[in-house]
């Protein structure tokens, strides 16, 4: 696969991945950056995502995936096992984040966190002027169709993080449009500009 | 090979014969089994089927031969030229479990001690000494590593038993709609089979000869059906409808479609098999747990180089798919590599068994996965 055919904030991540590492994707839906990151990292790969038609397809193209939710089930893996958890474009939609983040920092030594930037300026105009929830190309829903249950700025991720005595290593922002598949690096006022932030953290110490 | 496609391998003629759990031993010891498809040169392309409960080596047909052996076998829809346990591809091997009336050593073989039937005179073998007849099979084949085992329900068992009686026998195991030990409500199903059968006065103490005790066996194989099956199927397949009919009877003969199906498979089974084998079979499947007993555990596993495709079924009431979360749990605390589904199907256990385009989709890719990763 082209890594031009992958959502653009997966190629970023991907682009972060040392080569033959081990890799727990959650939430991997059909399981595009688990294999590309097989074929061209000869990355050994695991992936969870609680959708059963996406989780079946995943297996059938020779994936290590498990129809699981991880909003539900404790990630049973002994400490350490894997060298980078990611959670892509999930974080928003987890139930108890702290805990979720807590034993991601414990299975895994790195952990990369992508999540849609809800400080971006457009959403704050929206706000601001028609006194509505943001909703544009990267936040489509309505407020009562949307499976996003966390608010989050990458101000507020960042705050986070330091609350939890972790640290951020790596930091991008991006811009992504077409659908997400292309996008651009924000150097100049991220937090107004990105559509996404993608953060690579560690536990202080590891 | 006879007529029905069956090989036959004998060992542990003489010595000290096969070594079981229960710390007797048995000789000698035969294995019937079929085999589809050419081992490669380099002798890696050997995949393990086994079969459930009352099954046998006859796991799809053999085209190219004539009679029995090109009948449709117990898993025609997943293994054959092009399918997703694709012969063309690999080596199938599946043989009848120790313990069995299918051609391989039970309790209907004869007793070199007494030249009878060796009926209760047989040992309880488990799980474990099934796998061990199996590995001295998989010797006799000069197969040193197995692609893979696959199993659904006791041949699941059978899979998980493999993988710890010998990880580095094999880079890969399928269990499907099992467990890692089996349940209360489980036993309690098997202990009310065997009470029908050893209720029925012709079994006589397993001494029964030409004379089975048929009805015992199939009051306890409706038993068993029932757990294969689910109430949606049930409910499906009979509702309410009467057999033949329009009224009720008003007396005990059978008024309902369900009734008459139960009958119906008690009686194709009695033909098929054997009364005290069943009572065996039960014993072994109940003795089962990989959670830390004699046999060994899942948990021993740990750095273990195999990979896992766990599959469970939603209308599985008899191996509910807690109990596959529970052995998948198991797998990745000690880090394997496990891959794991539950499949939507409302036909119950049995689920495993009938055609599946999804169950077919993930084998097909779970295997060509592991062997292009040798």
């Amino acid at each position: 696969m082209a890594e031009e055919g992958m959502r653009f904030d997966l190629q970023v991540i991907s682009s972060w991945i040392e080569p033959g590492s081990r890799v727990l994707d959650l939430g991997c839906g059909r399981g595009d950056l688990l294999a590309f990151l097989q074929d061209r990292k000869n990355v050994r790969g695991v992936g969870i995502e609680a959708d059963r038609e996406k989780a079946a397809y995943c297996i059938s193209r020779g994936l290590s995936v498990l129809q699981e939710n991880f909003n539900e089930e404790v990630l049973e893996y002994p400490a350490n096992h894997f060298d980078y958890v990611i959670l892509s474009q999930t974080l928003q939609q987890v139930y108890r984040p702290e805990e979720l983040i807590r034993s991601l920092l414990v299975i895994g030594s790195k952990v990369i966190v992508s999540f849609p930037n809800f400080s971006h300026w457009r959403g704050r105009l929206q706000l601001l002027f028609t006194g509505t929830a943001p909703k544009n190309e990267h936040l489509p829903y309505e407020w009562y169709t949307t499976p996003n249950i966390r608010v989050i700025a990458m101000k507020d991720f960042r705050k986070f993080i330091a609350m939890i005595n972790a640290e951020i290593v790596r930091e991008v922002a991006i811009n992504s449009h077409h659908h997400q598949y292309k996008g651009n690096i924000i150097h100049f006022l991220p937090d107004w500009r990105a559509t996404y932030g993608i953060f690579l953290v560690r536990a202080q110490g590891k | 090979m006879d007529e029905s496609g069956r090989r036959y391998f004998t060992f542990a003629a003489h010595g000290p014969g096969l070594e079981l759990d229960c710390g007797s031993s048995l000789g000698p010891v035969t294995l019937a089994y079929e085999t589809y498809g050419q081992l490669n040169t380099a002798r890696d392309n050997a995949l393990l089927i086994l079969h459930a409960f009352t099954g046998d080596s006859h796991v799809a047909s053999h085209p190219g031969l004539p009679g029995e052996a090109a009948l449709p076998g117990w898993w025609e829809t997943m293994v054959g030229p092009g399918k997703a346990i694709d012969t063309d591809r690999y080596y199938v091997i599946c043989t009848n479990i120790l313990g069995s009336c299918r051609g391989s050593t039970g309790p209907t073989s004869l007793n070199p001690a007494t030249q009878a039937p060796y009926g209760l005179a047989f040992p309880v073998v488990t799980i474990g000494d099934m796998v061990r007849a199996q590995k001295a099979l998989i010797d006799h084949l000069e197969i040193s590593k197995l692609l893979a085992v696959i199993g659904g329900s006791v041949g699941g068992m059978q899979a998980l038993q493999w993988c710890v009686s010998y990880p580095h026998r094999l880079r890969a195991a399928i269990p499907l709609a099992t467990t890692m030990r089996h349940s209360a409500q489980a036993i309690a199903f098997n202990e009310i089979a065997r009470q029908a059968i050893m209720a029925d006065p012709k079994w006589n103490m397993g001494e029964y000869g030409d004379n089975p005790p048929e009805l015992g066996l199939a009051v306890a194989r409706m038993i068993g059906h029932v757990t294969y099956l689910s109430d949606q199927a049930m409910r499906r397949k009979f509702g309410r409808r009467l057999q033949g009919r329009q009224g009720f009877s008003f007396h005990f003969e059978s008024d309902f479609q369900v009734e008459s199906y139960l009958h119906h498979q008690g009686t194709k089974f009695v033909r098929r098999f054997d009364a005290n084998s069943l009572l065996y079979l039960t014993k072994a499947a109940d003795y089962f747990d990989l959670t830390g007993s004699d046999q060994g555990s899942l948990g021993a596993l740990a750095g273990a180089d195999i990979r896992f495709l766990v599959i469970s079924f939603t209308s599985d009431w008899l191996y509910p798919t807690y109990q596959s979360r529970e052995m998948v749990h198991a797998l990745k605390r000690e880090g394997l590599d496990v891959s794991f589904c539950e499949i939507e199907a409302d036909c119950g256990h049995d689920a495993f068994l009938l055609e599946n385009e999804r169950l077919a989709k993930m084998v097909r890719g779970f295997l060509g996965g592991v062997a292009k990763n040798g």
